[in-house]
């Protein structure tokens, strides 16, 4: 395990580490002993949303009068993120956390009765919910989007399905995109839909990794949302959407460096006790390079990543930055990632090693959350390239 | 009541604890420390009794470092209302901590002393009893459930045969062990709130302490490292490999 003893930062402070042991004895209390069994079951129990409630950390970085913890800067989510990623577990942030992208546009843009109903349940894990905006039709083109939600008087029939979408199975509601307008993004609303209004179903996804959290296909058929249930204003929506993308960005970027560190301290252990030759494994120069070849790119990732903490904190939104960062985390931790397969050899292609997971898991990475080709085009067109 | 709970900064229990190559002792040179999980489960019964309202004021006491005002930052965060923190660059040893301890417990009078049964440096488990020796009131270690009834406490210990109950009367020293409870996890408002209460810090001679240099460390050597198993096919060679090793 890396420690980071007496570290010197101009980000991290003692309160940091501090909440930073905390996160680490709650994973290892909490998380560590039942992951593999919760992966292999395709479930984290609710008594785990409970626990991470009690531990305040299901709930950091949102605003006390809605049950939150409010984090004094980004760090403190870098941390979780990063101490979360250590069960080598990618699958844990949708299935618990991922009203991290379902509950910011209701905090920045909704109603204090539709927070109080959707956002506050959540946080103190007795709900979930989730974001829907990918259609069967498309993903990355949000402005294109086919679900309609007609004006019919008091309420909006909605019509459409949504694919793909993380804790489908398990939300209570969904904060969907529709269309309310005319073509492109400024016929876009954002609707909160009940998950067990009439004409709403849903299917569950098999996936490649992430098996700790549900995927589902949604479908509305004429079902009747309420007008109070319009986040934002009507063919606002686009804007709603963009706004939550920066925040996902980061934390994925803070997960994907974690999920890399652990790739690193796994694969250094075990070339460390691993004998081949008549030496560790480490001490073979092909080996050791290895593990440095992985650090070095990691720890850049670190330093940018922190920086651009820093600056969001500060007022900027480094859009342009944060998607290249995006690229680069997730790309780097498909690299650490691969190198460290190769150094465990045949031990991590066996399931219930952590690698074989992060392996495994490494594409929903570089996809999700803007893949990297939407997300480099969108870094050209904002640097001017 | 009111509860004093002493904590001692420890190497953290994750690291890997390296002997120093001359054997004068480990390497703690950027080595991670925290709280002795022990003494967690004192401040965790500490506050316990707060929330129960058993308690009306949780002091964290500790000797050490500058740094260790850490472990005592981290008691705020558990929920004790102060801390008095005795400043020393040395290395204490247990009479010389139970002085303190005892000196701190005259000063305050709490009702009662809560410490881990050891810490998990040097486990000499020795602080809390000589601590209530010194100042000749009951002691009940390793205390695995604590039951408080007026001006007695009710105590089960862990003991070789199994468990003991035993009762105090009030004061006394409590020492905590590992099935006491389960330390809670301490919140970010809780640590932020931490920063802002009073730490009381002296220096040993402040107290008019005698430091007791009774044990001197000889050497320190690293466990015999353990040797590789080896596979075997089945029961008759695991028998005859045990035979040769003389083990049956």
């Amino acid at each position: 395990m890396t420690l980071n003893p007496q570290r010197v930062s101009p980000y991290y402070t003692e309160d940091h580490e501090a909440f930073r042991d905390q996160v680490r004895r709650f994973v290892a209390r909490e998380l560590a002993p039942n992951i593999d069994e919760w992966d292999e079951a395709g479930e984290v129990p609710w008594s785990f949303h409970k626990a991470a409630a009690d531990a305040g950390l299901l709930q950091l970085g949102y605003p006390e009068s809605l049950g939150g913890v409010e984090a004094p800067d980004s760090f403190y989510n870098i941390i979780l993120n990063d101490e979360l990623a250590q069960t080598g577990s990618g699958g844990i942030m949708p299935a618990v956390w991922v009203h991290g992208i379902a509950c910011p546009p209701i905090v920045a843009f909704g109603s204090q009765a539709q927070q109080a109903k959707y956002v506050t349940p959540v946080l103190a894990g007795e709900k979930m919910a989730a974001l829907a905006i990918t259609e069967p039709s498309g993903g990355s083109d949000v402005a294109a989007i086919k679900t309609t939600a007609r004006d019919a008087g008091d309420h909006y029939l909605v019509n459409g399905s949504k694919t793909f979408i993380s804790g489908g199975m398990r939300a209570s509601a969904f904060t969907t995109a529709v269309r309310t307008g005319g073509d492109g993004p400024g016929g876009v609303s954002m609707l909160i839909i009940d998950a067990d209004l009439p004409g709403v179903s849903r299917t569950p996804l098999k996936k490649m990794g992430w098996w700790c959290s549900d995927t589902a296909t949604l479908y509305f058929d004429n079902v009747k949302v309420p007008k109070s249930n319009l986040l934002g204003q009507e063919n606002r929506g686009f804007a709603v959407i963009m706004h939550n993308f920066n925040s996902e960005r980061l934390s994925m970027c803070a997960q994907a460096y974690g999920l890399a560190r652990c790739c690193i301290d796994q694969a250094a252990a075990y070339a460390r006790d691993r004998h081949t030759f008549g030496q560790p494994l480490a001490g073979h120069q092909v080996i050791r390079h290895k593990l440095v070849d992985m650090q070095m790119r990691n720890q850049s990732v670190k330093a940018w990543l922190d920086e651009i903490a820093w600056r969001i904190d500060h007022g900027e939104t480094p859009v342009a930055d944060l998607s290249m960062l995006k690229v680069l985390a997730t790309q780097t931790l498909e690299f650490c990632a691969n190198e460290a397969m190769q150094i465990f050899g045949g031990a991590a292609y066996m399931r219930g090693n952590k690698v074989e997971r992060i392996y495994r898991e490494t594409k929903v990475m570089t996809i999700g959350g803007g893949s990297a080709e939407i997300l480099k085009d969108l870094a050209a067109r904002q640097l001017g390239f | 009541m009111k509860v004093m709970v002493s904590v001692k900064r420890v190497v953290d229990y994750n690291v890997r604890i390296q002997v120093k190559g001359d054997g004068s002792g480990v390497n703690l040179d950027g080595v991670k420390m925290s709280m002795n999980p022990f003494d967690e489960i004192a401040m965790e019964q500490a506050v316990q009794m707060k929330d129960a309202g058993t308690a009306e004021e949780v002091i964290a006491v500790t000797i050490g470092p500058a740094k260790a005002e850490e472990q005592l930052r981290s008691a705020l965060a558990f929920g004790a209302d102060r801390a008095i923190h005795v400043k020393t660059d040395e290395e204490i040893q247990p009479l010389t901590a139970a002085r303190i301890l005892a000196k701190l417990f005259e000063k305050e009078q709490p009702k009662v002393l809560l410490t881990g049964k050891q810490a998990i440096d040097d486990d000499a488990n020795q602080t809390g009893q000589m601590t209530a020796a010194l100042l000749d009131l009951p002691q009940a270690t390793f205390a695995s459930a604590i039951e408080f009834d007026g001006d007695k406490a009710k105590v089960t210990r862990e003991v070789d045969s199994g468990l003991e109950t035993i009762e105090v009367d009030l004061p006394a020293v409590i020492t905590t062990d590992l099935r006491l409870n389960e330390p809670r996890y301490l919140k970010l408002p809780d640590i932020m709130k931490a920063k802002k209460k009073p730490i009381d810090a002296m220096s040993v001679e402040d107290l008019g302490i005698e430091e007791a240099v009774k044990l001197n460390v000889t050497k320190t050597a690293p466990p015999p490292e353990r040797e590789p198993g080896v596979m075997v096919e089945d029961v008759n060679e695991l028998v005859s490999k045990m035979k040769d090793k003389g083990l049956v």
